[in-house]
């Protein structure tokens, strides 16, 4: 038996991650700052820790249920309808999942197969086109521009809209570009949506995580509930990433059928987990304001930094992530990163790494000190000014 | 404009400049509002925080609980004036509680801050009775933690 052999082909056609060879680098340098991660630099608020420390003092080492602890279902059903205004019953309209990601793959998985179509704005999170492939489906990828400040437009979704579409992804507040869509945006795209047999996975990771005004819910848009499936999590907005820990809302039949691939692959969310994630909902919202003002200023001070170095930038009013336009300089977005590296030991992301259309841009994490990205900041602007 | 006070409390070294970047207002605006802040003595002053442990400067550092009689019509306020306008003496608070003041005391040696308590501070004629607590070793102040390693440890992965 040859081993790569048994192996099916869809997998082995999976392309190793465009950005392995950067983490490689980096492993072998010294002083790198790397604004090339995706998760918040802030630990865990302590309270939140702590809950999670509590809980395995008094022995709660067992599973929850497999759609997650009711307690904690409740406070997320309550806390959706205090943010976002969506009203999910805990027991049949909420699932908790390990991340968000898989609440994206269930959710991909439980709708579309071979003869399906997804349609996938990019750039964006890589996960949407890898988990749709391996369900068979057929990923339809729109390309968005910078013009449009990275945002879906209803031309572009007509376009893409075909009778094997099954599911369309809604990636906002968006990662790489940080953009967002405001409530007329969404409303055009609803208009379009709502009358038809499609489903709508929203993906609002980063929800708690915008600068001008809230985010906004496609969900919460007449006649989209029940065809909108809302990912959301605790990864971004509580910095919880190692707890492996998020949530989806939809209508119940859909949450019924997601737990049913859930309870086979999983069985359960990490019980700890959900013990601080309750603290996090009930307690959290001082610290996130906090992380979200320091997110804010560093975002601030790195598009003013991108922009002075004369590299267009869009202000990006959501996530993590600054998008610059590195073309004014002549490279390609793999050769900025793998030079900037190299000369100047700052990691940022090739745009490309999320879809094709990233290529010209590079994605810039501002979840780092700030310390840090003022230091980035001169030494890119070394690194452009010994290039052009 | 409060954030600009937020801001220059974590990093009083920040310019005008960085700091109208970060809060998006214009450096005009920020240049203004921080000598508007100084004049009202919003902003009393701009220092460093040193851990004194990692240098060779030899220091102790006391908390003292100070147990006073108030004065008739004067409160605390002007004993505790006599008090905190010695050199040595850090920090004042009149607290609630079983004791009154707390006096934090900055001196040389176990020694020198002995008898500052002992020469300068229990003969008050308000001091009713004192107790010395010396600082064996600060893990935070002014709410950063000394031995905080921020060195990122942050695993490479892809998201």
């Amino acid at each position: 038996m040859k081993p790569e052999k048994m192996i099916l082909q869809k997998i082995l056609d999976i392309p190793p991650s465009g950005i392995r060879k950067y983490f490689d680098l980096l492993n072998e340098m010294k002083d790198v700052i790397s604004l090339g991660v995706g998760e918040p630099d802030f630990n865990t608020p302590w309270n939140v820790s702590e809950a999670g420390i509590y809980s395995l003092e008094k022995g709660h080492t067992h599973y929850s249920s497999n759609s997650g602890m009711l307690k904690l279902r409740e406070t997320i059903s309550h806390y959706m309808k205090r943010k976002y205004g969506l009203e999910y019953e805990a027991k049949s309209q909420v699932l908790v999942t390990v991340g968000g990601s898989e609440g994206i793959d269930l959710a991909l998985r439980t709708l579309v197969g071979p003869g399906d179509e997804v349609i996938i704005p990019e750039p964006s999170f890589v996960a949407y086109q890898g988990c749709t492939k391996l369900t068979g489906a057929t990923p339809v990828i729109i390309k968005l521009r910078a013009e449009d400040q990275f945002k879906l437009t209803p031309e572009q979704l007509e376009k893409a809209l075909s009778p094997r579409t099954k599911v369309v992804i809604i990636p906002y507040p968006n990662n790489p570009t940080g953009a967002v869509m405001n409530s007329d945006e969404l409303s055009a795209i609803v208009k379009i949506l709502k009358d038809k047999d499609l489903v709508v996975i929203s993906d609002e990771i980063y929800a708690e995580l915008t600068y001008e005004g809230k985010h906004v819910s496609i969900a919460g848009f007449e006649g989209m509930k029940d065809k909108t499936i809302v990912i959301n999590g605790f990864s971004k907005a509580f910095a919880m990433t190692g707890w492996r820990l998020g949530y989806v809302c939809g209508h119940a039949s859909f949450i019924k059928a997601m737990n049913k691939i859930h309870q086979y692959a999983i069985m359960c969310a990490p019980t700890t987990a959900q013990h601080a994630a309750i603290e996090a909902l009930t307690n959290g919202d001082a610290a996130v304001d906090e992380m979200v003002r320091e997110y804010n200023r560093r975002r601030r001070v790195l598009v003013d930094g991108f922009r002075k170095m004369g590299l267009d930038c869009f202000e990006p009013l959501g996530a993590f992530y600054v998008f610059p336009s590195i073309q004014k300089t002549g490279l390609s977005s793999e050769e900025f990163c793998e030079k900037l590296l190299l000369t100047e030991k700052v990691l940022v992301v090739p745009g490309t790494a999320f879809g094709e259309v990233g290529e010209g841009f590079v994605r810039v994490s501002y979840a780092s000190s700030m310390k840090n990205i003022m230091e980035a900041l001169k030494r890119i602007k070394r690194f452009i000014s010994v290039i052009t | 404009m409060e954030e600009i006070l937020e801001i220059l409390e974590k990093n009083s070294r920040y310019t005008v400049e960085q700091i109208a970047v970060m809060t998006g207002k214009s450096a005009e605006d920020v240049q203004k509002a921080i000598e508007k802040y100084e004049e009202d003595e919003v902003i009393v002053g701009y220092t460093t925080l040193v851990n004194w442990d990692k240098t060779g400067k030899e220091s102790v550092v006391a908390m003292i609980e100070v147990k006073l009689t108030p004065q008739r019509g004067e409160g605390f306020d002007k004993v505790a004036e006599r008090i905190y306008k010695f050199p040595e003496v850090k920090a004042c608070y009149l607290m609630s509680g079983s004791y009154d003041l707390t006096v934090i005391i900055e001196g040389k040696t176990i020694k020198e801050v002995a008898l500052f308590v002992a020469e300068k501070l229990a003969p008050l004629e308000s001091v009713l009775s004192t107790a010395t607590h010396f600082v064996l070793k600060k893990y935070k102040d002014k709410g950063t933690i000394f031995e905080n390693n921020s060195q990122d440890k942050r695993e490479a992965i892809f998201i």
